[in-house]
């Protein structure tokens, strides 16, 4: 029998190139500190918790097709659940987790409920509004820090594992990123994935075949708001400190150009772009403040030249 | 009424603004028969298919289907009915393979929520009813071509798939000859021939005249918004109304 191919169906990386590159990026750790550069894990670790939340956006953006603008507010409501729990001191990262996901997930079930009812720019336009709205709200929290962010007094607590410990933090991103990684890939290739990439090039034709477009797609919200959330957990723990700015709406748009740059609708999509992201602005800074004008460039040169990101060139390399 | 009606339209009416596009329009389709919609351009006959499909809600009036109440229905339930229609613009995956398509219909149609975690790649009962589809509709040597790059006649016989992908007990044509040649229609007859004998029963609005009297064992016409005659298509040639409707229209009149 000859194997059955679809083009709804994204196969992600081969297992020979799965594997052995997880447990190069487990060992990065200790390779970091053999050379002195150490500091190099707290950036790896940012860069993991943007590769799972650009993922997240990547699931409704590119396998859904609706774009969203206002994909930081999740990860915003997931940084403060982790603090405002902290500062009522809940430190335990097995409730304050869940529960970041909880909120956001909750947050992203009633926008969705309302933005999804529209299409095209205005969907665009009343996701930015809602974020925008958690971002007021939170600046105007004093008993929260306001403006200035409400700092934690320490990481999360995980049952006799040391978060403090940089090395120890960093894989726990690097286990969650892993699990949420399988957990897409599971799901755009599932009868749901499929139904949701059908609905992005035909909604009309799904719900004329009997689909519930509405359920899919507010399914498909949710869970990316929820994924959105654990990655704000993790920034609070990162960062020791949560700030409205990371429900700007110029983070939504950071994590838009994330998923655009690294190929919207392919499976690792986010990922390369949070990488290519995070690592050139780590490198350009060092040389010039204005690096963000290198990051256009690289922005324009990716859209004229390779409209499917990074991933499809990397695609048409294999593929010919 | 001798026979049982399985779709039955009363007294619908939608109105924009002023005008009533459709205006106390009631017939009914029997069980197992091809009921032909037809009537000059501007009759309102897309606004009907649209109310009857659920697409657009009506103003007043009902519709009835095997039984059952369907007027306040959205499209999704009405489909799950078995009230099912077709697209006069081509609504298919264009991205994807042609089977790709098929597949992504036939799982549309399930009733409740689709599986999260199952891999979709090895969804036997899905990948064998499309296989059956595709043999239906005489694309099978297509299955692997993507969809947009079929020629227009093989995409308009995918999208008459996709329809029968959500297992209609009625299945509404939306005027599936549009933008055919002579050998496209021919083959759509053939295929529309061969659902009939399946004892599918169909409600076709159709432009081409030919096929419609070809097909259809009972005609309505429909003018204002209005139906204003029902029967066979004997009947319907002979109905001074229909003639009076038409008059003028060369074409039509030459068939009629």
């Amino acid at each position: 029998m000859t194997t059955r191919t679809s083009l709804l169906h994204h196969r992600g990386q081969r297992r020979w190139i799965f594997w052995p590159l997880l447990a190069l990026l487990a060992a990065l750790p200790p390779l970091l500190t053999a050379i002195g550069l150490e500091f190099y894990v707290g950036v790896a670790s940012r860069v993991l918790i943007f590769a799972i939340a650009a993922s997240s956006l990547n699931l409704i953006l590119g396998f859904g097709g609706l774009v969203s603008f206002g994909h930081a507010a999740f990860v915003g409501l997931g940084a403060y659940t982790v603090g405002i729990l902290m500062d009522a001191g809940v430190a335990s990262a097995f409730v304050a987790w869940p529960a970041a996901m909880l909120v956001s997930g909750l947050a992203a079930a009633l926008i969705g409920a309302v933005s999804l009812r529209t299409r095209g720019v205005y969907f665009i336009m009343i996701t930015l509004a809602f974020a925008q709205m958690f971002y007021y709200l939170m600046v105007s929290l004093k008993a929260y820090g306001g403006e200035d962010g409400l700092p934690l007094p320490a990481r999360s607590a995980l049952a006799g594992f040391d978060l403090k410990d940089d090395a120890n933090f960093y894989w726990v991103a690097l286990a969650l990123f892993a699990a949420v990684m399988l957990g897409l890939q599971r799901l755009v290739n599932s009868p749901f994935g499929w139904l949701l990439q059908g609905a992005k090039e035909n909604e009309t034709r799904i719900g004329a075949t009997g689909g519930r477009v509405f359920a899919l797609q507010w399914q498909a919200f949710v869970l990316a708001g929820a994924i959105a959330g654990l990655a704000g957990a993790l920034l609070a723990n990162l960062n020791g400190l949560v700030t409205p700015h990371l429900m700007h709406w110029s983070q939504s748009g950071q994590l838009m150009v994330m998923v655009i740059i690294g190929g919207a609708g392919a499976l690792w999509g986010g990922t390369l772009g949070a990488a290519v992201l995070l690592l050139l602005e780590e490198l350009l800074s060092g040389y010039t403040l204005h690096w963000q004008m290198a990051l256009g460039l690289v922005l324009l040169a990716v859209v004229l030249f390779a409209p499917r990101g990074l991933a499809g060139l990397w695609r048409r390399a294999r593929h010919g | 009424m001798a026979e049982q009606a399985l779709l039955s339209v009363q007294h619908l009416v939608k109105r924009f603004g002023a005008l009533a596009a459709t205006d106390d329009a009631s017939f009914e389709v029997r069980a197992g028969e091809v009921h032909a919609l037809i009537g000059p351009n501007g009759a309102g006959k897309t606004t009907l298919i649209h109310q009857i499909s659920g697409a657009m809600l009506s103003d007043a009036g009902t519709v009835h289907f095997g039984g059952q109440d369907l007027t306040r229905l959205g499209m999704a339930q009405r489909v799950q009915a078995g009230l099912v229609r077709s697209y006069q613009i081509t609504s298919i995956f264009k991205r994807f393979s042609v089977l790709d398509n098929l597949v992504l219909a036939v799982q549309a149609r399930r009733p409740g929520l689709p599986s999260w975690w199952r891999a979709a790649l090895r969804d036997e009962a899905a990948y064998a009813q499309a296989q059956g589809l595709l043999a239906r509709i005489g694309l099978g040597a297509q299955a692997d071509r993507v969809a947009g790059g079929l020629a227009h006649g093989e995409q308009r016989q995918l999208e008459v798939g996709l329809a029968l992908a959500a297992k209609p007990r009625l299945l509404l044509l939306d005027e599936p000859m549009a933008g055919m040649g002579p050998d496209e229609s021919e083959r759509m007859v053939a295929l529309l021939q061969q659902l009939k004998a399946e004892g599918l029963t169909l409600l076709l609005v159709e432009h081409d005249m030919d096929a419609v009297f070809r097909l259809a064992d009972r005609i309505s016409t429909l003018v204002f918004g209005r139906v204003i005659a029902s029967g066979t298509p004997d009947e319907i040639r002979a109905h001074p109304e229909v003639k009076k409707a038409y008059l003028g229209d060369e074409e039509t009149e030459a068939a009629l």
